[in-house]
């Protein structure tokens, strides 16, 4: 479906193209400095449209449900996406299960703005991710690494987020995960050009990608971080570690104030380097999501370890 | 990367390894050197700023250097009131909106746009720069609005994400041949008012439709000149920057 000409309603032009690489990674350009937030219902996708969120991601349950309910999370009910997209003006995520390009296809026809080929439900392909070149719309995938997120874009992924651990309002995670990218970036920036063949080995990730990142300093797509923000300061912290942007899954809706936590999220993330701000914007917001402590979590609900 | 020492703000999308960034460095940029230093009247390297709420700002003040400005990242009205025009960026206009009317800056915007100030919106941008706008089936929407351009926008014309798209196209008042245009969930103008100049039309099924536009100092594309690394339409805003200035 690359390079397809434009369907009807885009410009007549023959030589007008959509689904490029330009075209789904610059819809993540537009999203950075921004606030994507978990919604399972219209009423929550109005809230956050109008406490400023960027875009949103259309769920069934949001993670901390998941874990609570267990059984196997899937792709929402086509119901519940439309609905959301209907009532908001702002992109409409949605997320389908690891190495399932069926539900990624139906993601497609609903029309959604991006899909999140997500570790928070339950994999459906132990050893391969989507083949996601061949989609117009744009993908999104977790990872934990420099090399898990180079793999990641190898397949076509045009956003990156770090993992975290979904679910918990534990912050950790997403602090290791930003941590390890950033500093394996690092890390590559200072190698002798010879040296980085052995390093992609290392890392497990296409040369040219490890090329790309040791010339520029960055992933060539945008990087944001998910899993366990569930205030103001958690989301600060995350830009200040080097994030474009910050996802929310359970840290709004499962708190006690979700309008203004949500507001309070968006400005924090903003103004990420003006302590004065946050502090503003910290007060007063009623209780955080209860949350649970990603240390005490069995190696079989931990969520970041899925993918590969 | 942890919080610079000098407290400046990172720009999302900066590299992580070397915190400076490519505006510290902008002769390395891939765009080579300004075709549009020294040229024009008023001053030779105005300060434009760009709106620095949320969306695509780092590319923007890259293209800026390369055209001949000295590029800023506003935030505050502080920082509002030193710049010669001001480049607002695609992201969402629901949030940069809202952001602007929290921080303080809508109505000393709203000021300096009625007192001349040159604007260059694109995508988001050029929707919060317009007197109205609706959603993609025509229905009004009552977001924040800066006000100064009189056309009327409407949001997700072309489609949602699947539909977006680039093309060649042909801008009056750029030279040297057509622009390569990236559409993404993009706008389109109506309604130009008497003292609005399409600039660049494209055919749709509902007939051709303007995405760029000027009304003296105020400058607005639909889609994103920024993406391309093609640096022509924003050495025309600095060519209004230095006209107005």
């Amino acid at each position: 479906m690359n390079d397809q000409t434009a369907p009807q309603g885009s410009p007549g032009d023959a030589a007008s193209q959509v689904g490029t690489d330009r075209v789904k990674r610059g819809f993540a350009d537009m999203l950075k400095g921004g606030v994507i937030m978990d919604v399972v219902d219209p009423e929550q996708a109005r809230i956050a449209e109008q406490a400023g969120a960027v875009a949103v991601m259309a769920l069934e349950r949001v993670p901390a449900d998941i874990r609570a309910h267990g059984g196997v999370a899937r792709m929402s009910d086509p119901e519940v996406i439309e609905s959301i997209q209907s009532a908001v003006s702002i992109p409409v995520m949605a997320k389908a299960r690891i190495g399932h390009m069926v539900e990624a296809q139906v993601l497609q026809a609903l029309g959604v703005d991006y899909i999140d080929e997500s570790e928070v439900l339950t994999p459906a392909d132990e050893a391969h991710h989507i083949d996601k070149q061949p989609f117009t719309v744009p993908f999104v995938c977790g990872a934990t690494n420099l090399g898990e997120a180079l793999r990641r874009i190898g397949e076509g992924a045009a956003m990156i987020r770090s993992k975290g651990e979904a679910g918990t309002g534990d912050v950790v995670e997403a602090t290791r995960h930003m941590r390890a990218i950033a500093g394996e970036i690092r890390r590559l920036t200072t190698l002798a050009p010879e040296e980085r063949a052995a390093a992609a080995k290392e890392l497990r990730a296409p040369l040219d990608l490890v090329e790309e990142v040791a010339r520029t300093g960055r992933l060539p797509v945008v990087l944001f971080t998910a899993g366990g923000v569930a205030t103001p300061a958690d989301a600060a912290f995350m830009m200040q570690l080097g994030a474009d942007g910050v996802f929310v899954g359970s840290g709004i809706f499962k708190s006690g104030d979700p309008a203004k936590r949500a507001r309070a999220i968006v400005e924090a993330t903003t103004f990420a380097w003006d302590p004065q701000v946050v502090a503003k914007v910290s007060r007063g917001l009623g209780e955080a999501m209860v949350g649970s402590n990603v240390s005490g979590l069995e190696d079989a609900e931990r969520l970041a370890g899925r993918g590969w | 990367m942890s919080a610079r020492q000098d407290g400046a703000t990172r720009v999302p999308g900066e590299a992580l390894a070397d915190p400076a960034g490519v505006r510290a460095d902008p002769v390395d940029a891939p765009w080579g050197p300004s075709r549009a230093a020294g040229s024009g009247h008023g001053p030779a390297r105005p300060t434009v700023g760009v709106l620095a709420l949320q969306g695509d700002v780092l590319e923007h003040l890259r293209l800026l250097e390369a055209a001949g400005a000295h590029a800023v990242p506003v935030r505050r009205a502080e920082e509002l009131d030193v710049v010669h025009g001001l480049l607002l960026p695609g992201g969402e206009s629901t949030t940069i909106g809202r952001l602007l009317d929290l921080f303080a800056l809508a109505e000393p915007l709203r000021a300096r746009l009625a007192a001349g100030l040159p604007a260059f919106g694109t995508c988001a941008g050029a929707i919060l720069l317009g007197r109205a706008t609706t959603l993609d089936d025509g229905a009004p929407s009552d977001q924040p609005l800066l006000g100064a351009l009189d056309v009327v926008t409407r949001r997700n014309a072309f489609g949602r994400q699947v539909a977006s798209f680039e093309a060649d196209l042909a801008v009056d008042e750029v030279p040297g041949g057509p622009l390569h245009a990236v559409f993404i969930r993009a706008p389109w103008f109506e309604a130009l008012g008497a003292s609005v100049r399409a600039l660049a039309t494209v055919t749709t099924a509902a007939g051709d439709r303007a995405v760029v536009v000027r009304q003296g100092g105020l400058l607005a594309s639909a889609f994103h000149p920024e993406l391309t690394g093609d640096a022509r339409l924003h050495e025309r805003f600095v060519s209004l920057v230095r006209e107005a200035a």
